[in-house]
């Protein structure tokens, strides 16, 4: 089997969020749900002087997520249909949309919150990694959109080669899950559990 | 802004380069996918059409319309050739179906039946609107003139047939222009006067394109230090083939051959996300107060390229001041030193509590660019777009120019970088392009018969009391000496705007605007707008028109701001439009005839003849030079051609050999020291809190630095915003929904007023008041606030008229600068901020 991954890097990346647009386009949703997120975690603080001179600490880096792809998926060893599977020939995780009941175990259970509970659809929606272009050979839509080029898409022998599995700050213990999302850190990312910062835009991340 | 309109010798001048470069970027051949396309379209199940986005980034990115039974699906962007040469569309792009198919396009020509700016039309057809409008013209220019009639400055439309409006006009008999524009308009009147601009001489000023400044491709391949001023390509140049790219890559290869990145700027922006390290706070307004303290530094440390100053410049230090100056202590080096007009040495203890930057940090960073082999320094066009915004343009410029560090591999002039000034293919022809020659262009019509011209950010001024504005108190433009009296004849009669939103939106003191405008007779004044949906300033409008967006079209258009390439791109209509929407052309073909002047704006060509006809043009211009171009039936199927383009270096050969190749100053030199200026300073007419001065100095200037009381206690400042173009995909849903329209305060300042994340504020100024939601955030530095500049006003201009709109140009003063007669106040602001 292959397993297809993600590289993300945060080095590169403005948080400008057209990853995020991308997908919304083709996979036509709206302002509620995003496959694909960009949280902004930032920290610090300032020092400022009786000459009002400062000084400051302050950090922001971004990360843009959407489903994992997990090799040890959280979400489908909790659902009670089988509906979330993970694919024996691509390690993509989807969903079977006859099978879900939408009891939304696979939204709690994920560290990651990917999948969701549509309530008007009555079934859980969530990253498929693009699988039908994938199987055409393309990227996932949100890869080819960058303009930073800071996703790739490829497999998982690929992806480890240009970055470490997403282990800082906000996201959760890679261990967990172990996550196909590879990154390259910067210099003032921060362990997973860190302190130091916060997701700052919490109200710009939709389910 | 991207420049549509070169003309055909400007592409043959700069084609050379090019054609040494054939083949390196790579011609598109038919893609599978164009010919999967084609297969498609004949079974009746999707096609794929290619477009652009037309709005005023400058990005000009790449559109790939996946369309199914005529309705479009969904977008891919440019795929085209090598990835690095991409024109990726950014966020708002890849929602530009849901502008396309919003449920809020306007459908059909309407007329006022409110009061102006009340927003309450009434639908009439086609027939009326145009009647109207024509009715409407034949009576102003019968009254008035045509100089009463006045194209206001629009940007919404970047497409090589989209807006005719000056052709149109042009053949009508002409029409009161505008000079300069909003983006850069300090830096348009101040640089020319520094870098000289003259056609003659071969030297023009422009902030688009690289002859005065360097393209960023060249840091990237020859700089160890990259230092930039309120710039931040990351929110203002987002597509992928723009400069938040080519900055990324610049910045990857500076710091693998060690060298560093300085990014100064009252905020934390996107540019510098994951490079803390890489920002200098600075207060809002004050980057000239820290380039005197640098080159304070350069002079101390004897870091100053002296021979190059004297070889290169006017008004270095007494040796080099025109006679009129000397022996006056006028210098540039006397201001920094001490020894000038205010008798205050520039040191970095001097500057530090201006800018808030600590002494010790200002001598670190004056160490970086001495010990720099090629420090690129460059600015964004934040600094300039203050009141003390000319000599702070040029200010910035004197940081490399002190170091001698201009002009060689590596380097930047201290101007925005930029772009080679190519382009495969011209816009529909008018007079702009040769309006000092008089020379009509080929398919062109009559020049613009009013010779005169005022500042763009002056036009309500022109509305109220036009006839009282003159070169010295408004800043009219009249090179012919065409008005006796040196004032206008005539004020604003007729406001024609196609595809813009600064009659209040992106304008200034949105609430005077109002109160101007309603006050206006209808007899007194008339307003067309042309939009796709209502916006605040379209409330004004007299006749709004419904327009088809270029999506619905065929267009074609170049390739924006890329340095890398310069390209074209062909194609759609991807879906038709959708009630009685219609193409810009078509309707003022149709007014051109009821003005008797069809002929002369059509040459007997439809909208698509006249795309084939300029790319058939553009394609034999270039073959002349060696480049071979797709055939118009190639282009068509294949949409976008690209060719890779040279990095430039500015004013290269200016400071290799200043006696060969002059600027268009008139001393064909550097005017550090400009006599012209001294000139203005003392016969023009300006208040005691404004400036003009003939050397870059630090001057706050008004609602700038100094100017904050108990009541506006703050300063504050717009930027650009990741979810709107200006004011274009302000209404978005998804956008503002994924970056929201919040002010960012710093979390002493909000601490000390009780204001935590995300909760509701007031923001108020001596203009106006908004409510928005709070950003706490430590990256923006204490004592200023930003506003994410284009949110769309929303106030009961009848009630309390507190803008829950947050936009920011309810807070902006309308008093343009003095020299400029620009939009200065659009970033010098003081503000209070409260819990709402």
């Amino acid at each position: 089997m292959t397993q297809y991954a993600f590289y993300f890097d945060t080095t590169r990346c403005t948080g400008c969020k057209t990853c995020e647009m991308a997908c919304k386009d083709y996979k036509d949703l709206g302002v509620d749900t995003a496959y694909r997120k960009v949280f902004d975690y930032e920290g610090g603080s300032w020092d400022v002087a009786d000459d009002g001179t400062c000084v400051t600490s302050a950090f922001v880096y971004h990360i843009s997520m959407s489903c994992n792809h997990c090799d040890n998926p959280a979400c489908t060893s909790v659902c009670p249909t089988g509906a979330m599977h993970k694919d024996a020939d691509t390690g993509l995780v989807s969903v079977d949309t006859n099978k879900c009941i939408g009891c939304g175990y696979c939204h709690m259970a994920c560290p990651y919150n990917a999948p969701r509970v549509d309530r008007s659809l009555g079934h859980s929606v969530k990253c498929d990694g693009c699988a039908d272009r994938v199987a055409e050979g393309k990227n996932p839509m949100c890869v080819d959109a960058c303009p930073l080029r800071a996703l790739e898409f490829g497999t998982v022998e690929e992806m480890e080669q240009l970055g470490e599995r997403a282990n800082i700050a906000p996201l959760p213990d890679s261990s967990y899950t172990d996550p196909n999302l590879f990154i390259k850190t910067n210099d003032d990312a921060k362990p997973v559990d860190s302190d130091e910062g916060s997701v700052v835009n919490t109200a710009e991340v939709a389910q | 802004m991207p420049k549509t309109d070169m003309s055909r010798r400007s592409f043959v001048k700069s084609a050379g380069a090019l054609a040494a470069l054939a083949g390196v970027g790579g011609t598109v051949a038919l893609s599978e996918d164009a010919i999967q396309a084609k297969a498609d379209e004949a079974a009746g199940t999707e096609e794929i059409n290619w477009s652009q986005c037309n709005v005023n980034c400058g990005g000009n990115c790449v559109f790939k319309w996946h369309s199914k039974d005529g309705k479009i699906q969904y977008m891919e962007t440019d795929d085209t050739g090598n990835a690095d040469f991409q024109a990726r569309a950014c966020l708002r792009g890849r929602s530009m179906r849901r502008w396309v198919n919003s449920p809020d396009r306007l459908l059909y020509p309407m007329k006022r039946v409110g009061k102006r700016g009340e927003g309450k039309f009434e639908r009439i057809s086609w027939d009326e609107a145009i009647d109207t409008i024509a009715d409407k013209l034949k009576d102003t220019i019968s009254r008035y003139g045509n100089d009463a009639i006045h194209l206001i400055y629009a940007t919404g439309m970047y497409s090589t047939t989209g807006n005719p409006s000056k052709r149109l006009l042009d053949a009508c008999g002409g029409y009161l222009a505008r000079a300069y524009d909003y983006s850069a308009n300090q830096i348009l009147v101040a640089m020319p006067y520094m870098y000289g601009s003259d056609k003659k001489k071969g030297s023009v000023f422009s902030p688009y394109d690289a002859k005065n400044a360097s393209s960023m491709t060249e840091a990237a391949d020859h700089s160890d230090l990259l230092v930039m001023f309120g710039n931040s390509p990351a929110e203002t140049r987002m597509g992928g083939a723009n400069t938040t790219w080519d900055f990324a890559r610049a910045r990857e290869a500076i710091k693998a051959r060690g060298g560093k990145v300085i990014n100064i700027d009252y905020r934390m922006n996107e540019s510098a996300s994951g490079h803390a390290d890489e920002w200098l706070p600075i207060r809002t307004g004050t980057d000239a107060a820290l380039c005197m303290a640098l080159i304070h530094e350069f002079i101390v440390d004897g870091k100053t390229d002296e021979e190059f100053l004297l070889t290169h410049t006017v008004g270095w230090d007494e040796q080099t001041m025109p006679a009129s100056a000397k022996g006056q202590n006028k210098s540039f080096k006397d201001y920094v030193m001490g020894t000038g007009y205010d008798k205050v040495e520039k040191t970095p203890e001097w500057a530090a509590p201006i800018t808030q930057i600590p002494a010790e940090r200002i001598r670190e960073l004056a160490a970086d660019l001495e010990n720099a082999k090629a420090p690129f320094v460059c600015q964004g066009w934040g600094p300039q777009r203050h009141t003390n915004g000319e000599d702070t343009t040029r200010a910035i410029c004197m940081v490399p120019i002190a170091l001698g560090q201009i002009g060689k591999p590596g380097t930047n002039t201290g101007q925005r970088e930029a772009e080679p000034p190519t382009y495969l293919v011209d816009s529909l022809p008018n007079d702009d392009a040769d309006s000092e020659t008089g020379i009509v262009p080929e398919g062109g019509v009559p020049a613009n018969a009013v010779t005169w011209s005022i500042p763009c950010y002056e036009w309500l001024n022109a509305v109220d009391h036009g006839t009282d504005m003159s070169t010295t108190n408004a800043g009219v433009v009249d090179k012919k000496n065409a008005l006796p009296d040196g004032k206008l004849k005539n004020n604003i009669h007729f406001i024609w705007d196609y595809a813009g939103n600064c009659i209040t939106n992106q304008h200034g003191n949105i609430d005077k605007v109002h109160e101007m405008l309603s006050q206006k007779d209808d007899d007194d004044l008339f307003i067309l707008v042309w939009d796709t949906v209502l916006t605040d300033s379209a409330k004004y409008a007299d006749i709004l028109l419904p327009d088809a967006m270029r999506s619905e079209q065929l267009n074609m258009q170049t390739q924006g701001y890329s340095e890398w390439y310069t390209g074209v791109t062909v194609g759609g209509p991807a879906q038709q439009a959708p009630g009685e929407c219609r193409s810009s052309y078509d309707v003022m073909a149709d007014i051109a005839d009821k003005m008797g002047v069809k002929d002369e704006f059509t040459q007997g060509r439809t909208h698509d003849e006249w795309v084939q006809y300029l790319y058939e043009q553009g394609r034999e211009a270039a073959a002349l030079e060696g480049t071979q171009m797709p055939t118009w039936e190639e282009i068509k199927k294949q949409g976008v051609f690209k060719q890779a383009l040279p990095n430039v270096i500015g004013l290269e050969d200016f400071c290799k050999d200043p006696e060969a190749h002059p600027l268009g100053t008139p001393s064909g030199k550097i005017e550090i020291y400009s006599e012209a200026l001294a000139n203005i300073a003392d016969t023009w007419e300006y208040d005691e809190d404004q400036s003009i001065s003939p050397i870059p100095c630090f001057t706050p200037g008004f609602e700038g630095y100094g100017s904050t009381t108990d009541e506006y206690p703050l300063y504050c400042a717009g930027f650009h915003h990741k979810s709107r173009t200006h004011s274009s995909y302000g209404f978005i849903d998804e956008l503002e929904q994924a970056a929201r329209q919040q002010v960012w305060i710093n979390p002493i300042d909000a601490e000390t007023r009780g204001i935590s994340n995300l909760d509701q504020v007031r923001v108020k100024s001596p203009a106006g008041e908004i409510q928005i939601e709070a950003r706490v955030t430590n990256r923006i530095i204490p004592g200023t606030v930003g506003i994410p500049q284009g949110a769309w006003h929303d106030a009961d201009m009848d009630g309390d008229r507190v803008d829950k709109g947050g936009c920011v140009n309810t807070l902006t003063t309308y008093k343009p600068n003095a020299l400029s007669r620009g939009n200065g106040p659009a970033h010098s602001m003081i503000v209070q901020v409260t819990k709402a």
